[in-house]
């Protein structure tokens, strides 16, 4: 049984590797993507367009103008001339936000009355818009503090002191790689397995295989075996561009990490043959990757978080391989997370490998029909 | 002449009307694949943070102390889990149950009645999920501020915050992120039709050799071209249709903007997305590096680099120069602003210029590689 399980897998490797083309096309995509995607997915906010109405034009008006002009947030801060202004400016998108100061503003400061300044926001962006709205206030806060300061009046007495662990600056970086070392482990899991079985359909060379005196759960070992060398080898080598180019502290152990990179690529590949199984044609199997993968990546935590979803789907998503693991390499790479620990986060890949790797099973005896 | 050409014109396009109707992954791409998309995406990206879990640490038993954890034990933001002892959460966060900490320490009481002295009260959150944990400290300075003005009134003292923001959000009052997001998501389904589905479909008939057999008749590349995206077009169309239906009935997205203007943008689009699929199609071998080239070329694009969920002006400059070559960027940017904002001609102009010159590049290559592929 084990040099037949053997066989199959040295074919299945050459299968691969043997053309030059799908050499390259398992190493550069990934590595091209995670290059451009890390940079892309980001919900940091920097460079904000502001236009400023100011109808006041008195000293304390200027001064907080100038303490906007000054952040860094806001790269490029315009002058409007007239109400009638405010409108075009936030349609075409020329500003982010409006800043509007009224005619009373600096008399009301200097009178220590409460004054207002007005910030109008697009809401088409409304994740920016909410960022860009608390960066105002803590610039507002900051001067409040310093006219209190300059009239001997009491200030605020208590300050909040914001701190972040893990990840201290908020580096948007140390999200989005840990993230895509695992969305571009599944993708090229999924590649490398979803067609195997339906290319030999198609090509009618597995009828042979079955006539072979393979049984059905040796051609699943031998199919599911040279997956998971790939994905692994795949998997280890993003990583590797993950801390080595992109500076990603590794602050867990590499055992745990290899641990959950092995559980996560079985349930993967689990997917991928069962999906491969079910097809007839190499085209089938394309858009079946496809439409698992979608939802796979919707539902994983990635681009939105899991508890804003609806209950249903956050009970869908259990099934999904990606959200478990996404969570063990976060932990893993920035929080050190302990093996005990990944392993409460990471024990239903078991169930799910074991579910799919059956299903894909039975499925493959389907052929000799 | 011209009857002639309608003729031809006409036989390619009941020929590809029928293949569309007959094969069952383009009913599974240009039907079903819309519905569940809007559906999925509706139901599941949602940045609004509400019921953040937040353990918080109360080290002081002092009125003052207890009044504040009430305030954030009441809000909407916050799922307060309380606590003693900061050590009892730091595992929790970790683990990734708990999104951040609130401690206010043991002097904290003390501290608050003397006016000179600065109370430390911490905020902590997990910055292994940055916007997360931007947005958690925002949540916590408004319920601090309000905490204190609350306190102050009670005091009979009145609240020295010189200056107030006064924020007003247009075109999305109530910050909904669906509201942008799913007008966005339209040209992600837009592009699995048109660029995913010509590209399998057409890249079929050169791997059968059908194509070479369309070449030799009468038909000139460029009446072949439109026979093939006509039907194509109507199909991108019938989905644009759908997906409007779904986002407005179930999500109650607002649309502001004029059906024309929808038309004349989606259209654009539509045409560009089409041209990308036929150039992939001609370019590459076999279906297989078709639908690779399609997914790495214009699916996860259209996904990433858009503005679709990430916004490119939090992107470095060289991404963000690379987002000018993605037709789904312009299209967004429009389907945003016609929902949200209505008919801005001068927005939609130059990101509809923008559309076109990338269509029109794209079928000049085109051109150039079919005439090439069959010398």
């Amino acid at each position: 049984m084990y040099g037949r399980v053997r066989a199959l897998v040295i074919k299945e490797l050459l299968a691969v590797l043997r053309d030059r083309q799908s050499r390259i096309a398992l190493v550069m995509p990934p590595i091209l993507m995670l290059t451009i995607f890390a940079f892309a997915a980001t919900l940091e906010v920097k460079s904000v367009d502001l236009a400023v109405l100011n109808q006041d034009g008195g000293q304390a008006s200027i001064e907080l103008i100038q303490r906007f002009a000054g952040a860094p947030f806001f790269t490029n801060v315009f002058f409007l001339h007239g109400v009638q202004e405010i409108a075009p400016a936030l349609e075409n998108e020329r500003a982010m936000a409006v800043l509007v100061f009224d005619q009373t503003f600096s008399r009301d400061v200097a009178a220590g009355r409460p004054a207002r300044v007005q910030m109008l926001l697009d809401g088409r962006r409304s994740n920016t818009a909410q960022i860009v709205q608390g960066y105002a206030s803590r610039i507002l806060e900051r001067y409040t503090q310093d006219l209190a300061e300059r009239h001997d009046l009491p200030g605020p007495p208590a300050t909040l002191t914001a701190r972040n662990w893990f990840n201290p600056n908020l580096d948007y970086l140390w999200y989005t790689v840990p993230n895509l070392i695992g969305l571009l482990s599944m993708s090229v899991g999924l590649l490398v397995t979803s067609l195997s079985v339906a290319r030999e359909r198609e090509l009618g060379t597995y009828d042979q295989l079955l006539v072979t005196p393979l049984s059905p759960r040796e051609i699943l070992a031998g199919k599911t075996i040279p997956a998971m060398i790939m994905g692994l080898a795949e998997g280890f080598l993003i990583t590797a561009v993950a801390i080595g180019c992109f500076r990603i502290p590794f602050a867990g152990s590499f055992p745990v990490l290899a641990a959950s990179l092995f559980l996560f690529m079985l349930s993967v590949v689990g997917f991928g043959l069962f999906i491969s199984s079910v097809c007839n044609t190499q085209q089938q199997a394309i858009l079946g990757t496809f439409t698992f993968m979608i939802p796979a990546a919707l539902l994983s935590g990635f681009a939105t978080p899991i508890e804003t979803m609806p209950e249903f789907l956050q009970i869908v998503s259990l099934a999904n391989p990606l959200r478990h693991f996404l969570v063990a390499i976060r932990g893993i790479l920035l929080k050190a997370m302990p093996f005990p620990m990944v392993l409460e986060t990471i024990w239903p890949l078991v169930p799910i490998a074991a579910v799919t790797l059956t299903l894909a099973g039975w499925f493959f005896r389907k052929g000799l029909k | 002449m011209n009857a002639r050409i309608a003729r031809r014109l006409a036989a390619i396009m009941v020929k590809e009307s029928l293949q569309i109707l007959r094969d069952p992954s383009s009913i599974l791409i240009g039907f079903i694949l819309p519905v569940f998309l809007t559906l999925l995406s509706g139901y599941s990206t949602n940045l609004d943070l509400t019921n953040l879990p937040v353990g918080l640490v109360l080290e002081d038993t002092s009125p003052e102390a207890r009044s504040l954890a009430a305030a954030f034990s009441a809000s909407t933001a916050f799922d307060v889990h309380p606590g003693r002892d900061r050590r009892e959460f730091a595992e929790d966060l970790t683990r990734g149950r708990l999104r951040g900490l609130v401690v206010i320490p043991q002097t904290f009481g003390r501290d608050l009645s003397r006016a000179d002295a600065s109370v430390p009260f911490q905020v902590i959150a997990d910055g292994s999920e940055p916007n997360t944990a931007t947005f958690l400290q925002n949540y916590a300075q408004g319920v601090w501020l309000s905490w204190m003005e609350i306190r102050a009134e009670n005091n009979g003292q009145t609240f020295t915050r010189a200056v107030e923001l006064v924020p007003r959000t247009w075109f999305n009052q109530e910050l909904l992120s669906l509201n942008g997001l799913l007008p966005g998501g339209m040209a992600i389904n837009l592009t699995l039709i048109g660029a995913l589905l010509t590209a399998l479909v057409v890249a079929r008939e050169w791997e059968r050799g059908t194509m070479e057999a369309l070449l030799a008749t009468p038909i000139g590349p460029l009446e072949l071209l439109a026979g093939k995206l006509i039907p194509y077009f109507v199909l991108g169309l019938g989905a644009l249709f759908i997906c409007m239906v779904i986002t407005l009935a179930v999500f109650h997205v607002p649309y502001r903007g004029s059906v024309s203007a929808l038309l004349v943008v989606s259209s654009v689009f539509l045409i560009s997305a089409l041209n990308l699929g036929l150039f992939i199609s001609t370019a590459a071998k076999n279906q297989f590096v078709a639908s690779q080239i399609a997914i790495l070329s214009a699916f996860l694009p259209s996904y990433f680099l858009s503005g679709y969920v990430f916004e490119p002006s939090g992107m470095p400059l060289a991404v963000r120069l690379l987002t000018h070559v993605i037709a789904a960027k312009y299209y967004v940017s429009c389907l945003k602003t016609l929902f949200l904002a209505g008919d801005a001609w001068p927005l939609l102009w130059p990101n509809i210029g923008g559309m076109a010159a990338i269509a029109a590049v794209l079928l000049g290559l085109t051109l150039l590689k079919t005439r090439r592929r069959v010398a």
